[in-house]
């Protein structure tokens, strides 16, 4: 049996079924461009190890699997018990609802200015046919990359978010994606696309989540279009089921003197694999990443990023910190590449890890690509164990010494989460890390 | 208060301590004195609980109770305090929240009511008027970027909010300008009582100008070998420590047989 065609094979008949239900719809510019993806992602197949952007991380259980195209239909009461944890009770914001990678129109709460649009990407394809045209698929690479080739063949939902020039943005939009599998092995991907008009501000949140022990695979890609002087906050949760698969791309275009702020947070999944890749196009730009991870048991985290300096004067600022326990296990990557016209790049890069076991395992690898002279890169990365000098002095003053390194820990976290613009959100994250430490090891989430 | 009985200790096979005996009453300042390398340090350290040293002999009495079977946390619950000669920075950890779970760590373990914020607000503002600690200092993590003598008078600080009956201040002079030194030891001066006691490590004589000891014990090769009152730091001061490495020798080489 060929096994590379059957595993591809699920994912084209996914497709031969997607195809029947979009009807009139396709003999469109977007089917062609979907159809183009499905024989891209057909041509490049599953990365595996073999690969050097995968060398760390074995897909292999993703592809062994025959995930079905999750269906739509539903309650929008029974999907509001399911939501109710994951929902941002206190914090006054827009919400849109996905239900296993459909649109939940029911339960999606707008609070917002006249002039921004923000709707599910779905009706934007019929509505917004302009900005679609314009911007849907232009920064993501599906030729390239094959799980963004996955996800392009099958656009459909998502959301679809525009801010006018000028426009200040007081309140979060909260884009939360919730799975519920019912013993299904089903598949989304839901496809995110942000533009930000010249000197707007915004902050948005994407949150993934899923019914704890449910087996599902969820593949995003989100492209966002930084306008010049924007200033966007984008706050990504990932706390998937314990036994899912995410993979994501996040594609993100700056122009000049736009200020983007990137926060990831992965604490769930089997195995997690996030993709930022980060093109400085305009002069000026400044971009800050900051990511913090948790994993344990066997857990596999990777984060990806990829960041171009692609014209001079621009900043960018890196910084993850990963905590890991039991058999654990994270990968971080992080590219820097400096064009030779990017003279006065700014650009600094760590990585920071915990274990907390003897078994966890991370593998760091910053790259450095500088083909300009004039410039200030600095990377590192450091792998340890709790700071013991620490823990010793908290408990020379009377601290417990699970609550020591509890503390220790958290703090550790805490250089990451403060980072968190919206106070009550970065109460939550703050809580959700705090929540997850007993007796200075990590326990399952609730 | 505190006995220590033939106290012998070491690191990774290396022995540091070898049979210290020393006695301190409520009331009273001793001083411990050596040159570099001595065990000086090891004997604050051994104290506070640090368990990368071994106790390979001796006991160590303190309030009636045996205190090497305590956990380091239980030591400063029952009053003992350890200024650390290289204080901790502790990232992301703010000074406020550190003192008050400190001091209410304390407090849950006596059975009192933790304190509040408010409450807590105002005994700490008081405690670093003290150290002439500026309030800003609280919102900070805890010794994180602070310069030397702000890290020391930190410690003091949080020997103020913790009131412990025995407070071991290991070489809190060094890397202290003299003003700072005055800060720090008016702070431990107001902090002294009939109540309580006070251990001074130091290499010099400087902060003992402040602090002054009841009793000033000499500590070379892991043994006290002379003890006296302040005049013998004067002395010291004058002679160095050069003359132990004359007279003492023969004496260790005794022990060593």
């Amino acid at each position: 049996m060929d096994q590379k065609l059957t595993q591809q094979d699920w994912h084209k008949i996914n497709f031969q079924n997607f195809e029947k239900k979009l009807n009139g719809q396709s003999f469109t510019p977007l089917h062609d461009l979907r159809k183009q993806a499905i024989t891209r992602f057909d041509e490049l197949g599953f990365p595996t190890i073999r690969k050097e952007e995968w060398r760390f991380t074995n897909i292999s259980p993703i592809t062994r699997i025959p995930f079905k195209l999750a269906a739509g239909g539903h309650d929008p009461e029974v999907v509001s018990g399911v939501i109710e944890p994951y929902t941002l009770k206190d914090i006054k914001h827009t919400q849109l609802i996905f239900m296993n990678g459909q649109y939940v129109p029911e339960l999606s709460v707008s609070r917002l200015p006249e002039g921004v649009r923000v709707k599910n990407l779905d009706r934007a394809l019929q509505e917004d046919k302009e900005l679609i045209e314009k911007y849907l698929t232009k920064h993501s690479d599906y030729m390239e990359h094959e799980f963004t080739a996955l996800n392009t063949a099958f656009i459909s939902d998502g959301a679809f978010i525009h801010i006018p020039e000028g426009l200040i943005l007081d309140n979060p939009i909260h884009i939360l994606y919730m799975t519920s599998a019912a013993g299904e092995s089903i598949v989304t991907h839901p496809r995110n696309l942000i533009i930000a008009g010249s000197n707007s501000r915004s902050s948005i949140i994407e949150n993934y989540a899923g019914v704890n022990n449910d087996i599902y695979f969820t593949n995003p890609v989100t492209e966002i279009i930084a306008g010049e002087n924007t200033v966007m906050d984008f706050y990504k949760l990932q706390q998937e089921s314990a036994k899912a698969y995410h993979i994501s791309a996040l594609y993100v275009h700056q122009m000049r003197n736009s200020v983007f702020s990137s926060h990831s947070f992965s604490f769930g999944g089997s195995i997690v694999r996030n993709d930022i890749f980060n093109l400085l196009d305009g002069e000026g730009s400044d971009s800050i990443l900051n990511g913090l991870y948790l994993a344990h048991k066997d857990q596999l985290i990777d984060n990806h990023s990829v960041i171009d300096h692609a014209r001079p004067h621009c900043h960018s600022n890196e910084v993850y910190h990963g905590i890991l326990d039991d058999k654990a296990r994270a990968v971080f990557s992080g590219k820097i590449h400096v064009r030779p016209d990017a003279q006065k790049t700014d650009a600094i890069q760590s990585n920071k890890n915990i274990l907390l076991s003897e078994e966890a395992m991370v593998d760091t690898k910053p790259q450095l690509e500088i083909f300009a002279d004039d410039v200030r890169c600095t990377h590192g990365g450091t792998i340890g164990q709790i700071d013991e000098n620490g823990v010793f002095y908290l408990r020379a003053r009377g601290i417990n010494e699970q609550l020591a390194k509890n503390i220790m820990i958290h703090a550790f976290a805490g250089e990451i989460i403060k980072n968190i613009k919206i106070d009550k959100f970065r109460d939550i994250i703050d809580k959700l890390v705090f929540s997850r430490l007993e007796d200075g090891h990590l326990k399952q989430n609730d | 208060m505190l006995k220590i009985k033939n106290l012998n200790a070491s690191i990774e096979n290396n022995e540091i301590l070898k049979g210290i005996d020393l006695q301190v009453n409520a009331g009273e300042v001793h001083a411990i004195m050596g040159p570099n390398g001595s065990g000086k340090s090891t004997l604050a350290q051994v104290l506070a609980g640090r368990e990368e040293y071994e106790v390979t002999d001796g006991v160590v009495e303190y309030d009636g109770r045996d205190l090497l079977e305590l956990s380091p946390e239980d030591r400063a619950r029952e009053g003992l305090f350890l200024a650390f000669q290289y204080p901790v920075e502790i990232p992301g950890v703010n000074t406020a929240y550190f003192l008050r779970t400190a001091l209410n760590e304390k407090r849950l373990y006596r059975g009192e009511k933790q304190i509040s914020a408010m409450e807590f607000l105002k005994l700490v503002r008081e405690k670093m008027k003290l150290v002439q600690m500026d309030e800003s200092f609280l919102k900070r993590s805890v010794n994180e970027g602070f310069s030397g003598g702000e890290k020391k008078r930190n410690e003091i600080l949080q020997m103020a909010v913790l009131e412990p009956k025995l407070a071991v201040l290991d070489e809190t002079d060094s890397g202290l300008d003299i003003d700072a030194l005055k800060i720090v030891a008016n702070g431990v001066n107001t902090l002294k009582s009939r109540n309580n006691a006070i251990i001074v490590v130091t290499h010099y004589q400087r902060l003992l100008e402040y602090i002054v000891p009841d009793f000033v014990h000499v500590l070379y090769k892991g043994r006290i070998v002379k003890s006296g009152d302040r005049n013998l730091a004067l002395e010291l001061e004058k002679q160095g420590y050069d003359w132990l490495k004359e007279n003492v020798p023969a004496q260790a080489v005794h022990v060593e047989e």
